[in-house]
């Protein structure tokens, strides 16, 4: 087996320790939690490495993804089923840990759905989404891909923006901690920080793993053709529209996954997660990150994210992100990326921008 | 037969791109597609590829009727082509281009290789070796690590070859393969052909050349705006009258 491909991990985990240790020892673990918030976007980074980078296809809906992922966990553990306790259904599912039993902060009890089925059916409803908006949309190419994909990224916030059960513009809040095991929980309780780092380090070490057997691979390699030249690929036996389907299926499920434990660290989501600003800003980010360069991505998703959380950006911060495109796009050879994708890029942002104004006017209304 | 074509028709708008074409091609031999600009050539590569559908006629290969196929699977019955204009996979290495063209021949899906499981690594070394080999047989052996778009155009073409043969197709289908080379590179592909050809595989070739086309093929189809204007062996396609007039006549002169 090829074993260099793991090699960074290891000294990946020696920094991570070692950021821990610093922040421990001198006093500043208060740190420690937006590292972690920052692990979970980067779950969406990664995904959208694979799938921008490698297959060369672009995504301007995938916060749409990581929405679904924390609004269908959400949902399903903050549901109260209370009223139907006392019947046999009820009582069988809460003996097959389908449902348990909690207490909320002001002492009311509360029937809901258990953290791991929440988490196992928010992936089945992304995988059953991703394949519906999939299949249609990884036809388009270029600036049409990227068009329809921050539709899809629209809707989502349309959506959970105006229903009653996602809290409208509220969102979904007192969501419970995410048990992983007995000892193990997802919680944003200052308690768990520690524990919490190295979970949330965890699952991004799982996903790294997972993207570098992927591109180390017959179908890292096919990914790399269709990027390169899809009638190339085709010629030579590639089945383009099933791996670009695939690829796109399992980012979404990446970014699924973090919106998930996002929304158990946090206690919640809001629909700001799902904004075309939030998809914009993963793009940028694996731009910066260097496209294919999953190392790159991690880095630069893990830093662009943590600063962002500490408000190291302030007011600018989407100046900034919007920002880092453009510099991206103007100065960077095109090397990494394909000629098509540039004004795919700079056609979506374009449109967007103007988008993007409006709904910041509305939701600054909003706040008012 | 290994391939047979049958009444081939395929529209571009008003433009009768390829008008009711039937021909076939042995096992084991090469078979040449000559003719001016424009008359087909390239639309019908692109018809028995998959790359593109006739209106109508139908499209044998091993007796399997390939015509409704999707390319890919086309490719994977044991077609493979080269492009007119080299189509290489510019941000990998020349190693990794021959390699990838074993896709057909190999197995490792999504779930396999995310978990990447130990029938994997075997395959992963058996494609990396057998392309190797190809690189050898074409001697380009010294330059697997080189990213392909950094080679010269006459290399270039031998990749996308090497690609091609990665697959072990039966039927592989050269689209200008001279087109841009030197008289020295161009021996060098007929030497390569013919090499291929004693491999075993059929061999259907587009080609400007007529020259190269005349010392190496074993049949000649000549097509002029879509429609066959005739064909047979090369010392007979070189006598023929329409054919001089047409097409060889111009290039001679
Ligand atoms: N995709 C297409 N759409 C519209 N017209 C096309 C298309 N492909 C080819 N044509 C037209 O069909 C005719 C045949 O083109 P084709 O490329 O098959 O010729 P060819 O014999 O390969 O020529 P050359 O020797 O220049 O390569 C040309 O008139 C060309 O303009
Ligand atoms: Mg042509």
């Amino acid at each position: 087996m090829d074993v260099k491909r793991y090699r960074p991990i290891a000294v990946l985990l020696i920094i991570i320790v070692f950021i821990q240790l610093i922040c421990t020892f001198t006093g500043t673990e208060f740190f420690l939690t937006q590292i972690i918030m920052a692990a979970y976007f980067s779950l969406v980074i990664l995904g959208l490495c694979l799938l921008m980078g490698h297959a060369g296809q672009i995504s301007l809906g995938h916060a749409g993804f990581f929405a679904i992922g924390g609004y269908t966990s959400a949902t399903l553990t903050t549901i109260n089923l209370i009223d139907i306790a006392d019947s046999g259904v009820a009582g069988f599912l809460k003996g097959a840990g389908i449902l348990f039993l909690r207490k909320d902060i002001y002492g009311e009890e509360i029937l809901s759905f258990s953290p791991w089925v929440a988490f196992i059916a928010a992936l089945v409803v992304t995988i059953l989404i991703a394949f519906l908006i999939g299949i249609p949309v990884l036809r388009l190419k270029g600036h049409y891909l990227a068009m329809a994909t921050l539709g899809f990224g629209m809707i989502i916030t349309t959506i959970v923006r105006g229903t009653r059960i996602f809290g409208e513009a509220d969102g979904i809040s007192s969501v419970p901690a995410f048990d992983l095991l007995p000892v193990l929980r997802v919680t944003g309780k200052s308690i768990y920080r520690i524990e919490n780092y190295y979970i949330a380090w965890f699952i991004v070490i799982i996903a790294l793993i997972i993207s570098l057997n992927l591109i180390n691979s017959r179908v890292g390699r096919a990914l790399r053709a269709i990027h390169g030249s899809e009638e190339a690929a085709r010629a030579i036996g590639i089945d383009t529209a099933r791996y670009k389907l695939y690829t796109f299926v399992l980012s979404a499920v990446f970014a699924a996954a973090g919106g998930v434990f996002l929304t158990h660290y946090n206690g919640g989501i809001g629909p700001s997660q799902s904004s075309v600003m939030k998809s914009v800003r993963y793009v940028a980010i694996v731009a910066v990150g260097g496209m294919d360069n999953i190392w790159g991505c991690l880095f630069m998703g893990i830093l662009l994210n943590f600063l962002t959380l500490r408000g190291f950006f302030g007011t600018l911060e989407e100046v900034v992100f919007g920002g880092i495109l453009i510099v991206f796009m103007l100065f960077f050879p095109r090397g990494i990326l394909k000629p098509g994708m540039i004004t795919s890029f700079r056609n979506a942002i374009r449109k967007c921008g103007l988008k993007l104004f409006r709904m910041r006017g509305k939701s600054k209304q909003n706040a008012a | 037969m290994l391939l047979n074509i049958q009444k081939l028709n395929r529209f571009f708008g008003g433009l009768h791109a390829v008008n009711d074409i039937s021909f076939s091609v042995r096992q084991g031999i090469i078979k040449a597609v000559i003719g001016p600009n424009g008359a087909g050539k390239t639309t019908l590569f692109n018809l028995i590829t998959g790359n593109l559908k006739p209106d109508s006629g139908d499209i044998f290969f091993k007796d399997h009727r390939i015509t409704p196929l999707k390319e890919h699977r086309i490719a994977a019955l044991g077609i493979s082509r080269t492009f007119q204009t080299t189509k290489l996979f510019s941000h990998m290495t020349v190693c990794r281009n021959v390699m990838v063209g074993r896709h057909i021949r190999t197995k490792a899906g999504f779930i396999s290789s995310i978990l990447n499981l130990p029938f994997t690594w075997k395959e992963e070394k058996e494609i990396r070796l057998k392309s190797l080999e190809i690189l050898r047989s074409l001697e380009l052996a010294d330059c697997e690590d080189e990213d392909a778009h950094n080679l010269s155009f006459g290399k270039q073409r031998l990749v996308e070859i090497a690609r091609a043969l990665a697959a072990e197709p039966e039927l592989l289908l050269l689209d200008e393969p001279a087109a841009g080379l030197n008289i020295h590179e161009t021996e060098k592909l007929a030497e390569i052909i013919l090499q291929i050809k004693n491999r075993g595989i059929t061999i259907l070739l587009v080609e400007h050349d007529i020259s190269l086309v005349m010392g190496i093929s074993d049949e000649v189809f000549v097509l002029d705006r879509g429609k066959m204007l005739a064909e047979g062996k090369p010392e007979d396609i070189q006598k023929n009258r329409d054919v001089i007039n047409t097409y060889l006549g111009e290039g001679d002169a």
